[in-house]
C-alpha cells in the first residue's frame, strides 16, 4: 500500500501536521484490553448502580421503568437497522425510511396532529426547538411557560433562549395545576408561544383546551408537552387546540439508560410543516412507479439551507424511534388503550394507598394518570434513604426543583409496578416516616439539611 | 439494458398500518389487580380521549416479519463498504452493545440518587478524562446529544464567555468548506456567519481571514474550524490562525467530525482550540442507527470551563479509608445551564468508553494511522486509470483520513454527473461517497474509507469506479438510469417536497 501511495512509512503521511503540533508521545491512557477484560471492567462499574432490577423503581419525573418487549431488542439489534448512516441514498435505505414514515403516522395518531417529524434528541431540547419554530412563525420573541412543565424543559428553554434573544416568563401552579388567571395575564400580543405540559410535572392532568384559549386569542402558538403513554386515555393535544405537541419518547420502547439515548417526538399542524425541525420521511414513487420513501422537505435542513435552516439538528435518534414504533405495533390499538387504563387504575390505587399512610398527604387533588405527588411530614431525602435500604426507590424528591414543595415526593407507576409492590412501598414509607418522626421528636424537621441530590 | 424486476422490487411496499386487521394483537398485559373505578370518576370526561388511537392491530409473528423484511431493504455497514465522507463509518464492536445492555446501565433511572449510581458517574468521569487527554483540553461536558448540539453548546459558551467580560460580539467566522450544521448552529445561537475563503491547498485563506478579522476585530466572537478540514487536509497554518483569533479576542471552536484522522497524533487543544466537540458516533464507534443516536461531548480550555453546562460530573477524593466518590455538581453560577434532560446519552458513553478501553492509547493512534493509510491508498488507486482522468483529486497532496474528488471532467467528457456515478455504485454493492459536498468543489465526491476496511475492499471499490467509467464511455445511459438492482429505483424527491405525504391516511383505509 505504501508503494502505491509513494511513501516509505505511514509517518510520512502525518508530516503535513507541523512538527510542533504532533503529540510525539503516547496518549496517557491505559493500554488496550481484551474483550473479556473490558467486559469485566464495565460489569464491575454496572454492579455499583442501584438499577431497577435491584430496586423497585417508583421514580418517574420524565423517564419511566416500562417493560420493553423482547421483540424491540430483537429488531433494533439487527445490523440492517443498527449500522447504517442517515438515509441519504434512499434507494438502499427504504427500510429505515419506511420505519420513519410509520413512526410519523403513529405519532400523528397519538397526538392528533397531522405532521410529525422522524424524531429529535429527547424531550427538553425538543421543547426548546419548538421555541425556535415559534419565533420563525410569529416573529415574536417572548415565551410564556407553566411551572408545570418539566424543570429540565424549562431550564433548556432558558439556555436556548439566550441564543434566540427571547424572554422567558414562568407562570405558577395552583392546586397542582397551572394557574389559569396568572397564565392568561402573562400572555400578550408579543408572546410567540405558550408552553404547557399534561400530565404536568406533578402528574396532574391539565385542561389544555381551557388554558390554551388565551394563547389563541393573542396569536401565540400553543405548545403542549405530553407523555406518550397517557395518549391512549387522554384527549390528544391536537384536539385541545395545540399547534405543536412534543415530548420525551423514552416510555415507548426505550430503556432508562440513566437518561439516554431516547428520542423526542415533535408533531404540528399543517401550517408549520415547512418550519419543522429534524428529518421527515415522505412517500413518493420511483421511475417505474413503485411506491417508495425519501427524506422530504430537505430544504428546511442545515445541509442544504445552512445558516437559514429551521434547526441545526443532523444526527438524531432514528434507532430509538424504531424501538418506539415496534413497541407501539406490539401493544397495538387495543393494548395501547389497555395499558393506559392499567396505569390510571394502579395509579389511583397507589395514590389512595399512600395517602392513607400516617405522615403522608396528597400534595394536590387534581386528576392524575400515571404519576402523583404527596407530601411527607418528615425529611424526604432521609426517608428515601431508609426506603432504599428495603430495596425500593420510592420516587423523585420534588424539593430538588421546587423549593415550595419541600418534602414533596413524586411517585410514578408503570405496568411493572404490581399491587404487591405498591403495598410494600406504603409499608416502607410508613416505617421510615415513623422512625424518622421518632428520632426527630421536638426538632424542627423542616430545617434538616438535604442529602445528595440529583436532578 | 433488459430490465428484469428483482423479487424485492416486485414486492409492493406495504406499511404496518396496511397490514392491520381489527381484533388482532401481540401484547398480553398484566391484570390491574387493584379495585377498578370507572375512568370518568378518576379523570373528567372532557379530558378523556373518545377513541383509542388507530395503531396497527397485528400479531407478533407478523410484526417480526414486517420489520425483518423492511430491514432487508436497507444497506448497512455490516453488509459492505460505506465510504461516506465526514461520517466515519467504522466497525461497531458488538461487545459495546453487550455492556450497554447490562441492567446496571440499561435499567438505571437517571434521577437515581448519585450515591446509588456511583458506577455510572465513575464511568462518565473516566470517559471525560479520556476525551480530555485525546483532545488536549482539561475540561469535558458529556451533555450534548450529537455534534450539532455540541456546536450549539460551544457557541453559547462563547457568548457567555464574552458576556462575562462585558462584551457582545456578533460575528462567527467559518470556512466555506464547513459542515452545514456550523452555520445553522451559529444562527440558533444568535450570531451572524461570516464565510472565510479556502486557499489552493484546501486550508483557510489567510489573507481573507486577516481581512475578515480586520473589518471589525472587536466583533469577532469565534472561528469554527474542522481540522483536518472537509477536504481531508490538515491546515498547517493552524497555529497562526489561532494566534490571529485569540489576538482579536475570539474563541476557537473545533468541529470534531474529523477527529478520527489525528487521535493520538495531534490534539486540538495543542493546536490552540478552546472548544472541541467529539462525535462519539463517528470516531468512538457508537453505531449510527440509521440516523442516531449519537453523542457530542465537548472539551474546553480553562477560560471556558466556568460556563460549562450543568450538571457536571465531579470526583471527590475519599477519606477515612474510603475510595473516591462521584457526584453531580449543580453549583455552577456562571453555567450556560442545561442543554437537555438528565445527564446525556449515557448508553452511548458506555459504548464509547468500552471502545477506548479496548483500543487503549496505542490502539487509538493506530486506528488513525490506518484510517489515513487507507484514505491515501484509495486516493492513489483512484489517481490511476480512468478515475485519475475523469475524477481528479480536488487538492492534490497527501490527505488525512478522507479526500475529495471532482466529477467535473466526468460530467463534461462522459455526460454523467456525480449523482449518476453514485447511483450506479449501488448496483455494484457499495454505498457511495458523500456527494456534492463540500460545496466549493464542482460535482464533489468525498471519500472516507476508515481503518475498518481491508486493502481488498479498497481495491474492489476502485475497480468498481473504473468499470463504471469504462461502461459510461460506451453507454452513458447505463449510469444515468441507475440503479437497477436496488429495492426501488431512482425516487422522485421533488414530488415528496412539493406535495408532501408524511403519514399514512388512516381514515382513507378501512
Amino acid at each position: 500500500m505504501l508503494d502505491t501511495i509513494g511513501v516509505s512509512a505511514v509517518d510520512e503521511l502525518f508530516e503535513q501536521i507541523p512538527a510542533e503540533l504532533r503529540l510525539g508521545r503516547p496518549l496517557a491512557l491505559p493500554e488496550g484490553m481484551s474483550e473479556a477484560e473490558v467486559y469485566e471492567r464495565l460489569a464491575d462499574l454496572a454492579a455499583r448502580n442501584a438499577d431497577a432490577e435491584k430496586q423497585v423503581c417508583f421514580v418517574g419525573a420524565g423517564m419511566y421503568d416500562h417493560y420493553v418487549p423482547a421483540i424491540v431488542d430483537a429488531i433494533t439489534s439487527r445490523s440492517e437497522f443498527l449500522t447504517p448512516y442517515t438515509p441519504y441514498q434512499p434507494e438502499i435505505s427504504q427500510g429505515g425510511l419506511q420505519v420513519m414514515f410509520e413512526f410519523q403516522t403513529a405519532m400523528s395518531e397519538l397526538t392528533g396532529l397531522p405532521v410529525s417529524n422522524a424524531g429529535l434528541y429527547e424531550g427538553p431540547s425538543s421543547l426548546a426547538s419548538a421555541g425556535y419554530l415559534a419565533i420563525g412563525a410569529t416573529k415574536r420573541k417572548r415565551f410564556v411557560i407553566s411551572r408545570g412543565v418539566h424543570p429540565h424543559s424549562r431550564e433548556t428553554l432558558r439556555t436556548y433562549s439566550v441564543g434566540y434573544g427571547a424572554e422567558v416568563v414562568e407562570v405558577g401552579l395552583e392546586g397542582g395545576l397551572t394557574d389559569a388567571a396568572e397564565l392568561a395575564a402573562a400572555i400578550d400580543g408579543e408572546t410567540a408561544a405558550v408552553f404547557l405540559q399534561s400530565p404536568n410535572f406533578l402528574g396532574a392532568v391539565e385542561d389544555v383546551e381551557a388554558l390554551g384559549a388565551a394563547a389563541k386569542e393573542h396569536g401565540a402558538l400553543l405548545v403542549v408537552a405530553c407523555d406518550p403513554m397517557t395518549l391512549g386515555i387522554l384527549k390528544p393535544p391536537g384536539e385541545c387546540g395545540a399547534d405543536i405537541a412534543l415530548g420525551e419518547g423514552q416510555p415507548l420502547g426505550n430503556r432508562l439508560d440513566f437518561g439516554g439515548p431516547s428520542f423526542g417526538f415533535f408533531c404540528a399542524t399543517e401550517e408549520q410543516i415547512r418550519r419543522m425541525p429534524g428529518r421527515i420521511a415522505g412517500e413518493t414513487e420511483d421511475v417505474d412507479g413503485r411506491r417508495g420513501f425519501v427524506l422530504a422537505l430537505q430544504t428546511r435542513e442545515q445541509h442544504i439551507r445552512r445558516e437559514k435552516a429551521t434547526n441545526n439538528i443532523c444526527t438524531a435518534q432514528a434507532l430509538n424511534a424504531l424501538g418506539a414504533m415496534v413497541h407501539l405495533a406490539w401493544l397495538g390499538r387495543q393494548g395501547f388503550r389497555e395499558l393506559g387504563e392499567l396505569l390510571v387504575q394502579r395509579t389511583a390505587y397507589a395514590r389512595e394507598r399512600l395517602a392513607s399512610v400516617p405522615g403522608v398527604e396528597l400534595l394536590h387533588e387534581a386528576p392524575v394518570a400515571r404519576e402523583f405527588a404527596v407530601r411527607l411530614n418528615a425529611p424526604v431525602e432521609v426517608v428515601l434513604d431508609r426506603v432504599a435500604e428495603r430495596g425500593i426507590a420510592a420516587g423523585y424528591p420534588l424539593g430538588r426543583k421546587y423549593p415550595e414543595f419541600e418534602n414533596g415526593l413524586l411517585v410514578a407507576i408503570t405496568e411493572r409496578r404490581t399491587k404487591a409492590q405498591i403495598d410494600d412501598l406504603a409499608q416502607a414509607l410508613e416505617a421510615a416516616i415513623s422512625a424518622e418522626r421518632g428520632s426527630f421528636v421536638g426538632q424542627d424537621t423542616t430545617k434538616e439539611p438535604q442529602v445528595g441530590g440529583a436532578a | 439494458m433488459a430490465l428484469i424486476e428483482t423479487p424485492m422490487q416486485a414486492e409492493k411496499a406495504q406499511t404496518i398500518f396496511e397490514k392491520s386487521k381489527p381484533g388482532r394483537r401481540a401484547a398480553a398485559l398484566p391484570e390491574a389487580e387493584v379495585p377498578e373505578k370507572p375512568l370518568a370518576e378518576l379523570i373528567p370526561e372532557r379530558l378523556l380521549r373518545a377513541e383509542p388511537p388507530r395503531l396497527p392491530e397485528i400479531a407478533e409473528p407478523e410484526i417480526v416479519r414486517h420489520y425483518n423484511r423492511l430491514s432487508r431493504r436497507n444497506f448497512d455497514l455490516d453488509s459492505g463498504f460505506y465510504p461516506l465522507g465526514s461520517c466515519t463509518m467504522k466497525h461497531n464492536p458488538r461487545l459495546n452493545e453487550r455492556v450497554a445492555a447490562l441492567p446496571g446501565h440499561a435499567r438505571l433511572h437517571p434521577a437515581q440518587d448519585p450515591k446509588r449510581a456511583q458506577g455510572a458517574l465513575e464511568l462518565m468521569w473516566l470517559l471525560q478524562e479520556s476525551l480530555s487527554e485525546i483532545c488536549g483540553l482539561p475540561h469535558v461536558s458529556l451533555q450534548p446529544s450529537a455534534g450539532s448540539h455540541g456546536e450549539l453548546a460551544g457557541l453559547l459558551l462563547t457568548r457567555a464567555y464574552h458576556a462575562d467580560r462585558g462584551e457582545e460580539r456578533r460575528r462567527v467566522l467559518a470556512p466555506d468548506t464547513s459542515h452545514g450544521t456550523n452555520p445553522a448552529s451559529v444562527t440558533m445561537a444568535g450570531f451572524e456567519v461570516v464565510k472565510v475563503a479556502t486557499n489552493e491547498q484546501g486550508g483557510v485563506d489567510m489573507d481573507d481571514l486577516r481581512a475578515k478579522i480586520t473589518e471589525d476585530p472587536d466583533d469577532v466572537a469565534c472561528l469554527m474550524l474542522t481540522n483536518p478540514n472537509t477536504l481531508g487536509v490538515f491546515d498547517e497554518n493552524i497555529a497562526e490562525i489561532a494566534r490571529l483569533i485569540h489576538e482579536a479576542g475570539g474563541t476557537l471552536y473545533y468541529d470534531g467530525a474529523n477527529l478520527n484522522a489525528v487521535m493520538g497524533h495531534s490534539r486540538p487543544g495543542d493546536m490552540g482550540f478552546d472548544i472541541v466537540h467529539v462525535n462519539l458516533h463517528k470516531s468512538f464507534s457508537q453505531p449510527h442507527g440509521g440516523g442516531g443516536p449519537g453523542a457530542g461531548p465537548i472539551a474546553v480550555s480553562d477560560r471556558i470551563e466556568p460556563y460549562l453546562p450543568k450538571p457536571q460530573v465531579i470526583r471527590r477524593e475519599g477519606s477515612n479509608g474510603h475510595g473516591p466518590s462521584f457526584d453531580l455538581d449543580f453549583e455552577r453560577p456562571k453555567s450556560i445551564g442545561r442543554l437537555r434532560g438528565f445527564q446525556g446519552n449515557f448508553g452511548v458513553f458506555v459504548r464509547s468508553y468500552a471502545y477506548i478501553l479496548s483500543l487503549g492509547a496505542d490502539g487509538l493512534a493506530e486506528a488513525s494511522e490506518t484510517a489515513v493509510l487507507n484514505a491515501n491508498y484509495l486516493k492513489a488507486r483512484l489517481a490511476k486509470g480512468r478515475a485519475g482522468k475523469r475524477l481528479p483529486i480536488a487538492f492534490d497532496r497527501h490527505c488525512m483520513h478522507e479526500f475529495v474528488l471532482s466529477g467535473k471532467p466526468m460530467k463534461r467528457d462522459l455526460g454523467i454527473a456525480t449523482l449518476d456515478l453514485a447511483k450506479r455504485l449501488l448496483d455494484f454493492g457499495f454505498h457511495p461517497p458523500t456527494v456534492y459536498f463540500p460545496l466549493l468543489v464542482d460535482e464533489a465526491l468525498m471519500v472516507e474509507p476508515t481503518e475498518t476496511e481491508t486493502k481488498e475492499s479498497l481495491d474492489a471499490f476502485a475497480e468498481a469506479i473504473e468499470k463504471i467509467l469504462a461502461e459510461a464511455e460506451d453507454n452513458s445511459d447505463l449510469a444515468k438510469n441507475a440503479p437497477y438492482t436496488t429495492p426501488v429505483r431512482r425516487l422522485d424527491e421533488v414530488k415528496a417536497t412539493r406535495q408532501p405525504v408524511v403519514r399514512q391516511r388512516l381514515d382513507a383505509k378501512a
